[in-house]
């Protein structure tokens, strides 16, 4: 089972490697969306969670979320968006795109780990196809 | 401010104190938890460390203080959509049975027994609000009850920090049923309406309830003596209704204190029906 981390700082990558690996997730990293997308479509099949940030260079993780819910050759994978934004109306955005989850910036782990359970991942049975 | 390890005469004193006024049993191996509740307290009132407070308590020289300490060391952790599993057994079970139970009576009536800040009854409400329709022409009373005037009053209020909604309120119904104001999200009145609050200690005189369909009394009984879990158990059992339901803590059961109930499991969920 393989979690994607998408999120331009090094130290932001570092704290949910953290976390998801003993949930049982081998970790991909990628710096941006784009970055990620390529890992994806050389792994086509093998990911079964995103964790994305949203501001990031070359490609934000709004439009990361926009290609990837429209590229049919990708299964659905679940996407939770660890961000600083917490516009209303931003998030409602992002959730019509195709997030499944929010977790806003600062966390704790426990809040990331209640908000996988929220979409079927659990701690030891990270299943979520 | 300094917070020194207490002394143990103020452990003891502050154990005593709480069992007193709430019937809640702590003991030595809980200072860490009277040091991380107490400090606050002692900050909030201009004393120099936990012990300066609980010597003034002792005193009796501020009207309030010895409230203040029960309050600060009887506030359960609290959070939306807490452990999933008993609002899954609700949507699936609990509620398609009221739904026909209750179907010529038209009402529904929850209590929340230790509802905190109001997450629980508010979780109640929104899952309602998704899932039972009924709601529009049925009568449909959300109660929250709590021995601290604090927390009742940030119930009512609605106003939750960025952290507490950040865990286990999924994004949809954060973004569908709050409104940001600042660094607070406000729940909107349309939720807010649904649940009322009264204060009610546990261990004493209660005033008039509805009779209860559900009750969630979720991790209170742990902090009880058997003695005092039986007698609440007793008394939540002559106001619900026939068949009601009880969802207590994971850690926790009926087994052993009151045979009137029958432990019903719903998937990964668990509740306790009225025989």
């Amino acid at each position: 089972m393989h979690a994607l981390i998408i999120d331009d700082s090094r130290a932001m990558r570092r704290i949910l490697r953290r976390i998801v690996e003993p949930m049982g997730f081998n970790v991909l990293e990628a710096e941006h969306g784009q970055q990620g997308l390529d890992q994806l479509q050389q792994r086509i099949n093998a990911v079964d969670l995103i964790l994305v940030d949203w501001n990031m260079p070359v490609m934000d993780g709004l439009q990361f979320v926009e290609a990837l819910r429209s590229d049919k050759t990708i299964p659905h994978i679940s996407v939770v968006m660890v961000t600083t934004e917490t516009e209303p109306a931003q998030m409602a955005r992002a959730l019509m795109a195709g997030v499944d989850e929010f977790v806003m910036k600062p966390f704790t782990a426990e809040v990331l780990i209640e908000k996988l359970q929220l979409i079927g991942v659990t701690i030891g049975n990270p299943i979520c196809r | 401010m300094t917070t020194s390890t207490l002394t143990p005469d103020a452990v003891s004193y502050v154990c005593t104190t709480v069992r007193n006024r709430s019937a809640i049993e702590l003991d030595n191996s809980k200072t860490y938890l009277i040091e991380a509740r107490l400090a606050p307290v002692a900050k909030q009132n201009g004393f120099a460390s936990i012990d300066e407070l609980i010597q003034a308590v002792k005193n009796k020289g501020r009207l309030g203080l010895e409230s203040q300490l029960v309050e600060a060391m009887t506030t359960n952790e609290t959070s939306f959509f807490r452990d999933l599993h008993p609002f899954e057994a609700l949507r699936k079970t609990v509620l398609p049975a009221i739904r026909t139970k209750n179907a010529a009576l038209k009402s529904l009536n929850i209590w929340s027994a230790a509802c905190s800040t109001g997450q629980e009854i508010y979780s109640v409400a929104m899952h309602i609000r998704e899932h039972f329709p009924e709601r529009a022409s049925w009568k449909v009373q959300l109660i929250g009850t709590d021995l601290s005037d604090e927390v009742l009053a940030k119930a009512k209020a609605a106003k939750f920090t960025h952290f507490e909604v950040n865990r286990g309120l999924p994004a949809a119904l954060l973004v569908k049923h709050f409104q940001r104001q600042g660094t607070l999200w406000e729940l909107c009145p349309e939720i807010r309406n649904m649940a009322t609050f009264t204060k009610l200690n546990l261990i004493e005189r209660w005033p008039a309830l509805p009779r209860m369909d559900i009750v969630f009394l979720r991790n209170v009984l742990i902090y009880f003596s058997p003695e005092t879990k039986r007698m609440i158990l007793e008394n939540i059992r002559k106001v619900m209704a026939p068949q009601g339901v009880l969802f207590l803590g994971a850690a926790e059961t009926t087994m052993g204190l009151d045979a009137h109930f029958e432990r019903i499991q719903s998937d990964n969920g668990v509740f306790y029906r009225l025989k």
